[in-house]
């Protein structure tokens, strides 16, 4: 639970060499998993990933493939429903609709959480407390709560039905864990780099461009990265602020696909598994990156 | 959120300076430093320029779209308000005397309430084990970690979708069930009200376990293997080990977990939105505060009342967090200041 534990310290103690036979036993008895391991891993992996592949695979099935044999895999394989999806204007209008958003959302929560982070962990005044407890509050505030209010405020500024509405407050909401994940960051960069600028006679915001920027890549990437993908995934916020078709994001579009063709089961289908691409790729590449931003934001 | 803001206290290297507020983070404030120590007397005029024009733009933007909307929800919620023009039928506290009666939000609150104990009873073991299962050695860990995780990277709308897919009568699931030859267990599973919430605690549990199986993996991590050497030395089996060391240890992260799955139950809303949508999840049995206060707020254009439902759901769920952090977490957050202060 310290400040510190999020990126600063990996926490694994050094290796030390075997000493005993007792330890090597022990090794090869416990650590090293067994054929149960392999099997009940493979299980869950299996349930984890069995309903997304029916998603993947139903696509490419034909409605009468997935009428006559329901949990079926496809036979013969159709790419129709896939390339039918990639042919629309639609789908790309939402891809390019989900990618503006997300973009910018990432954009505005690393610029202003890196540098309220930074005066969160490099400015020593009165009211800094209360400051970073303000964003650790917001915590306690998902987009539920206020999603009545905001949908008013929204339309009073005017901001219906364009994405500036659902950008705004989608950085205001990804603050708090920015700041909870990049404050103890910035905090464990050493002291006598700063010294050492203000030496060469670089002010604090040139220190701030020059060195904390660079230096605090890993960890923008990191709540960069949680940023976008919780932007591309939205649903509620979208859901009140876009009514107009034409500025859907992708979940809003497979959900009004889904309903509006019902009947072509297939195609849903297609539709849906293209639409988790994006969020997948960016997962697998960043992985451990996500889930040690995850995990150091929990533990933070 | 105590385990975090804890964070934020100020380390004991900070000089507090009498004249180093800034403009920005005040309100809570109020209170006039310590005049006293002006061993760095930093905060000066361009530095305080400095301050604001950091952390200005965040605090703005944070203000606006976060902590005035909830504001407003408590100010809304003692109207009568269509959402046109300023509110002006003040009704003081009659939308929550219609809340608390209504049976509809009864519902609601005990769907949520099971939601709650559910997601701890049924993912916290499966969780457990499979994170101690998982925390060795192996081949393609890596892979099984990006596997796992992948349900809960994929968007509600997706999971919802597909799932609803699977779960009707003629889907996938009852083919799969009659094909396994127990055509008997093929049920209506999304609109039979005594089945519908075990599905959505089905759906619940296969999206989120696998982040308390890499939350509890990076927590295993975390513990040092010289203890259970230690323990392996002195002869205890491998179940004593985990028992008496591992699980003890990993006791602050589940209870970290167990937290923001309590959170997450109670404002749950996209998945049952998406599945059941505003009517059906009533009578389906599977329906939330949330979805109750989307279907008769915003759907049914009573926005007072809609604000009203905001804040009770707000209300309980800081009830809970406040007593979970109170009873629950006392012990880890008392942990973090005294590690803190060393």
């Amino acid at each position: 639970m310290s400040a510190v534990a999020v990126q600063a310290t990996p926490a694994s103690p050094p290796p030390t060499p075997p000493t005993s036979s007792a330890r090597r036993r022990r090794r090869g008895a416990i650590d090293a998993a067994g054929p149960l391991t392999y099997l009940v891993a493979f299980a869950f992996v299996g349930i984890c990933i069995a309903p997304v592949l029916y998603i993947i695979f139903g696509g490419f099935r034909t409605n009468a493939q997935i009428t006559a044999d329901p949990s079926g895999l496809p036979g013969p394989w159709e790419i129709g429903n896939y390339v039918d999806v990639l042919a629309s204007g639609r789908f790309w209008q939402q891809v390019g609709n989900s990618a503006v958003t997300g973009l910018f959302t990432t954009l505005g929560v690393v610029v202003l959480g890196l540098m309220a982070s930074y005066v969160l962990a490099r400015y020593s005044f009165s009211g800094r407390g209360a400051m970073y407890s303000l964003f650790a509050a917001g915590l306690m505030f998902p987009m539920t709560v206020a999603i009545t209010p905001l949908y008013i405020m929204i339309k009073n500024l005017g901001l219906m039905n364009s994405l500036a509405g659902i950008i705004l407050p989608q950085i205001a909401f990804a603050l708090p864990t920015t700041i909870i994940i990049l404050v103890p960051f910035l905090r464990a960069i050493p002291r006598e780099i700063e010294e050492a600028a203000s030496i060469d006679g670089a002010s604090r915001l040139g220190f701030f461009f020059r060195m904390v920027v660079p230096l605090s890549v890993p960890g923008v990437v990191t709540v960069g990265i949680l940023a976008f993908i919780a932007s591309w995934n939205s649903y509620m916020l979208p859901l009140f602020i876009l009514n107009d078709e034409s500025t859907y994001t992708l979940p809003l579009g497979v959900q009004s696909f889904a309903s509006e063709y019902s009947v072509d089961t297939a195609r849903v289908l297609a539709f849906t598994s293209l639409s988790m691409i994006p969020a997948l790729i960016f997962f697998s590449l960043f992985e451990r990156r996500i889930v040690g931003g995850l995990t150091g934001a929990v533990k933070g | 959120m105590t385990a975090s803001g804890s964070v934020g206290e100020a380390p004991p290297t900070v000089t507090a300076s009498p004249t180093g507020r800034s403009g920005a983070g005040d309100g809570a404030t109020t209170a006039p430093a310590p005049a006293r120590r002006p061993r760095r007397a930093r905060a000066d005029w361009p530095t305080r320029l400095e301050i604001a024009l950091l952390a200005g733009p965040a605090i703005i933007v944070f203000l606006t779209f976060v902590i005035v909307p909830v504001i407003m929800a408590a100010y809304y919620g003692f109207f009568k308000w269509k959402g046109f023009g300023p509110p002006t039928e003040f009704v003081g506290l009659d939308n929550y005397l219609i809340i608390f009666r209504d049976s509809t939000f009864h519902d609601a609150l005990m769907h949520n309430g099971f939601i709650l104990v559910m997601s701890l009873v049924i993912q916290a073991p499966v969780a457990i084990g499979l994170g101690l299962l998982l925390n060795r050695r192996m081949r393609g860990r890596s892979v099984i970690r990006v596997l796992i995780f992948v349900p809960y990277v994929i968007s509600e709308v997706i999971v919802g979708t597909g799932w609803s897919l699977m779960l009707a009568t003629n889907g996938a699931v009852n083919d799969l069930l009659a094909k396994l030859g127990a055509p008997g267990w093929a049920v209506d599973w999304l609109s039979d009200p005594e089945i519908a919430i075990w599905s959505l605690m089905v759906i619940i549990s296969w999206k989120y376990v696998g982040f308390a199986v890499i939350l509890f993996l990076a927590g295993l991590q975390g513990i040092p293997d010289e203890l259970s050497e230690a323990a392996a030395i002195d002869g205890a089996s491998y179940w004593q080990t985990q028992r008496r060391i591992t699980l003890p240890l990993l006791g602050p992260t589940i209870r970290i977990w167990a937290f923001l799955s309590i959170i997450g139950s109670l404002q749950l809303f996209d998945l049952v939105y998406i599945i059941w949508g505003q009517y059906v999840a009533a009578t389906a049995g599977t329906s939330t505060m949330a979805t109750y206060m989307v279907a008769n707020g915003r759907n049914a254009g009573n926005y007072g009342f809609g604000n009203a439902v905001a804040v009770v759901l707000f209300l309980v769920s800081l009830v809970i967090a406040l007593s979970y952090q109170r009873f629950v977490l006392r012990r880890d957050t008392e942990g973090a200041l005294t590690e803190g202060k060393k």
